[in-house]
This record gives C-alpha cells, sequence and structure tokens, in this order.
C-alpha cells in the first residue's frame, strides 16, 4: 500500500451498502479504520462529509470524503489499481455489462426486497417478494453469462457485481432463516446458491460479513419497532 | 484492412425526446464519433430493442460491432474507455471521476422522477413533488457554484452531459410547479443558457414548448386532468 495513506469507513455494520465497501476493500488487501455510527445520532464528521445524503457508507481518503457504496467502490478500484486483483474487466464492453449488473441489483434486488419487509399492506409485501425472486431469476442467467464458467461474476476472481450482490448476503442470509423460505434456493437459482457459498468462504468475505445471529437479532428489533409504531399510530386515531 | 471495430459500427436505439438518450447523443457529438440514429416507437418496440435490453426494454441502446450496451450513463463511460483518443468528459484523476459519479448518479436518481410526480400529481403530492424539485436545483446550485460547467477544471463533463438533457424540461417543471429556475437556482439557469448553446448540446435537445407538448401528450395517454 502507498505509503500514508488514511482509509476510514464511517459505517454501520448492517447496513449491506457499508458491506460493499468493506468487501471492496478486504479484496483489495487494503487496511482501514472502521468507524461505527450511530445512525439515530449522526456524527458531525458524517453530516459534514456527506451533506446532501447524511448517510452511510462514506469512505474518507487521506481526509477526502467520497459517498454512494458503488461509487467508493469504483474509487478503491481506480485509486487502488497497483494493489490486490482488479474488481473491474479492462475490456470496455465488459465494464460495461458488469457496469449494468450492479446496478440491477440496487434497482431491483433491493427495492423489491425492501417492499417485502416495508410494504403497507400484506399484498404490497408479497408483490415485493415476488418481484425479488424475479430479480434473483434474472441474476442467475447474468451469472451464467459473466461467470464464463467460472465462480463468480467477475469470472475467475470477484469483481463489481460479486461486490454490489455480496453485500446484500448477510441480510437476505437472515431473512432465509426467519421465514424459513431458502431466497437461494439451489434448485431454482443453482449458480447463485453455489456463489453465495463460495463467496462466504473468502478470507475478505468474512471479515466484512457482520455475523448472522446477530444480523437475525437486529433485524427481529427493527421489526418489533415497526410493528410498535404502527400500533401505537393505529391507536391514536 | 484488419477487421477492427471502428465508430461506423455505431448504432443508437433512442426516443427523440428521451432525457438518457439525449446523454449519450451529446457524448457522441462530443466526441465526434459518427453514428447511425434509429427511432423507436415506444408504443411498438423494435425485436432489435427488445433483444438488445431484453431486461428493461428501454431505449437508450448503444450498438457497438452489434454489441449492446444499455443504460445512459453506462453508455457514455463505455464511450469513455472504448473510444480513449477522443475528448474526454471524466477526469482523469480518481477522486476527481467520483465526486463526477457521485453527482450524475445524483441527477439520474432525482430530476426525472421528481419532474414526473410534477405532471402526474395533484394537490398535496404534487406540492411535496415541488418542494423536492427546488431542493435538488439548490443542491445542485450549491454543487455548480461559480464553475462555468460542473466538470470544473475539466471543463464540459459528465455531470453536465447527464444534467444538460433536462434544461429543455425546466420550462415545463416552471410551469407545472409555478416556479422560475432563475429565481430559485440563479447559476443553475446560467449554466442552462450556456449548455444551451454548446454545439454537441444545441443538435441533441428539443425546444422546450416541443417537451411541454410531449408532457401533454403523456398525461391525456395516463389520462390526467
Amino acid at each position: 500500500m502507498a505509503g500514508g495513506d488514511d482509509l476510514k469507513l464511517l459505517g454501520a455494520w448492517p447496513s449491506p451498502f457499508v458491506v460493499r465497501v468493506k468487501l471492496a476493500l478486504s479484496f483489495k488487501g487494503l487496511s482501514f479504520e472502521n468507524v461505527e455510527e450511530d445512525l439515530g445520532n449522526k456524527s458531525e464528521l458524517l453530516v459534514s462529509s456527506n451533506p446532501v445524503q447524511k448517510k452511510v457508507p462514506v469512505l474518507l481518503h487521506n481526509g477526502k470524503p467520497i459517498c454512494e457504496s458503488m461509487v467508493i467502490v469504483q474509487y478503491i478500484d481506480e485509486a487502488f489499481a497497483g494493489t490486490g486483483p482488479s474488481l473491474l474487466s479492462s475490456d470496455p464492453h465488459e465494464r460495461a455489462v458488469a457496469r449494468f449488473w450492479a446496478a440491477y441489483v440496487d434497482d431491483k434486488l433491493v427495492t423489491s426486497w425492501v417492499q417485502s419487509f416495508r410494504g403497507k399492506t400484506e399484498e404490497d409485501k408479497s408483490e415485493g417478494t415476488k418481484q425479488m425472486f424475479a430479480a434473483l431469476q434474472t441474476l442467475e442467467g447474468a451469472l451464467r453469462e459473466c461467470s464464463k464458467g467460472e465462480g463468480y461474476f467477475g469470472g475467475e476472481s470477484v469483481g463489481l457485481v460479486d461486490v454490489s450482490l455480496g453485500g446484500l448476503l448477510s441480510w437476505l442470509n437472515a431473512t432465509e432463516e426467519m421465514s424459513g423460505t431458502k431466497i437461494f434456493d439451489p434448485v431454482k437459482t443453482p449458480l447463485l446458491a453455489a456463489w453465495a457459498e463460495r463467496l462466504r468462504e473468502l478470507d475478505g468475505a468474512k471479515l466484512a460479513f457482520p455475523d448472522k445471529d446477530r444480523m437475525v437479532e437486529f433485524i427481529q428489533k427493527r421489526q418489533a419497532q415497526a410493528a410498535a409504531a404502527a400500533a401505537a399510530a393505529a391507536s391514536e386515531k | 484492412m484488419a477487421p477492427e471495430k471502428n465508430s461506423s459500427d455505431l448504432v443508437l436505439l433512442d426516443f427523440w425526446v428521451s432525457p438518457f438518450g439525449q446523454r449519450v447523443r451529446i457524448a457522441l457529438a462530443e466526441k465526434s464519433l459518427p453514428y447511425e440514429y434509429v427511432e423507436e416507437d415506444l408504443a411498438g418496440k423494435s425485436d432489435r430493442l427488445l433483444q438488445s435490453n431484453p431486461v428493461h426494454k428501454k431505449t437508450p441502446v448503444l450498438l457497438h460491432g452489434g454489441k449492446p450496451v444499455n443504460e445512459s450513463l453506462i453508455i457514455v463511460q463505455y464511450l469513455e474507455e472504448a473510444f480513449p483518443d477522443t475528448p474526454s468528459l471524466l477526469p482523469a484523476d480518481p477522486y476527481a471521476r467520483a465526486q463526477a459519479r457521485f453527482w450524475a448518479d445524483y441527477v439520474d436518481k432525482k430530476v426525472y422522477d421528481c419532474g414526473a410526480r410534477l405532471w402526474k400529481l395533484k394537490g398535496e403530492p404534487q406540492a411535496q413533488a415541488r418542494a423536492e424539485m427546488l431542493e435538488i436545483l439548490k443542491t445542485l446550485e450549491t454543487e455548480l457554484g461559480d464553475k462555468e460547467f460542473f466538470g470544473g477544471e475539466h471543463g464540459f463533463g459528465f455531470v453536465d452531459a447527464a444534467f444538460a438533457p433536462f434544461t429543455s424540461w425546466f420550462q415545463s417543471y416552471e410551469k407545472l410547479g409555478e416556479f422560475k429556475v432563475a429565481e430559485v437556482a440563479p447559476k443553475i439557469a446560467a449554466w442552462a443558457d450556456r449548455v444551451g448553446k454548446r454545439e454537441s448540446v444545441a443538435k441533441s435537445l428539443y425546444s422546450p414548448d416541443k417537451v411541454y407538448d410531449f408532457i401533454g401528450v403523456l398525461k391525456k395517454k395516463y389520462g390526467i386532468e
């Protein structure tokens, strides 16, 4: 690593977007200072580093802030091009395809999964679940195409899409545990199911992923809070 | 002659008034890259479009030697990388590139959807969309500051190309939201004038009146008003 590179990550351990950045840093072999933010009481540093969104993750490189998880991941790949593996191919078309699928994860998978959790009605939620499984089916096809017979979206080694989707793994696994329904179903999406297993075994993933039980506990607490808030709002009517 | 890919292999599947397609047209013009423009009928999409973008079935799609690239900002980055000897929209420095990507992403996530809510909705939800649009314009005003272009030292850049197509929608947003960009965000209004005169932008955009008429057509289609 180049001398004098100070990397500080403002994050929150459950956030899949923060996990993406941790994955990228770990895969590239970069050490960083992890700063755990209390999202209910955001630090001055976070608010001044990301005045537009006031969200985590924010990466500070020698004090200069970079925001938005996939912008940060591409920055890490470019600023530390000589360090560790590249997260993007050198071929322009392959890069465009990787960016497309990385964006797809956000546009379709994250959106539908959030709806399955936070939908206002049971109908909303089940529509979210349906769309989530449709998105996973599409990503199964993407993995088949991008991996070219190797183990990752990036081919032989992890790339941008592996990081983009990998960030969500802990949430998705916790959801599986809580609902009893397999999300990475080895029958419906065999490549993705194998990919998830493979990714979890990587050293970089072990460093970045939150503990599964802790994740389940966190989600259960969140759901309880949401239910209590909804009950309180209903009783006020 | 070696069967190299050259820029005469470029085909753009597009829709005339689409601000997303216009970004690509602006980038191609900035780079002086010749291409074949194909107008898609969004009510009757061509097989070529559906096969090139099976996931979203949307324009713009760039075909280079027959290989498709989708999503406007991804297409612009592709042009940067596939034609490195043409004028660049992204700076070389990784930090400056990250800032450009952040702001282009901001424009991408915010402007069109908020604008659409301005013409689709009424009453309180429309008022909310209006408030949000003012917020967006003020945020972009702060980012632009006293720079001539969002690209700063680099000149006309990635964020300028991303946002410029929406300048022909300003008049419509103003009419629907009852505000003036020149009052809410004077630097943005001045920037809009400047980019509007730039050749690549001038030849890619349609007049604000045409955009307003198009919104009228959309409203009829969706049974609004």
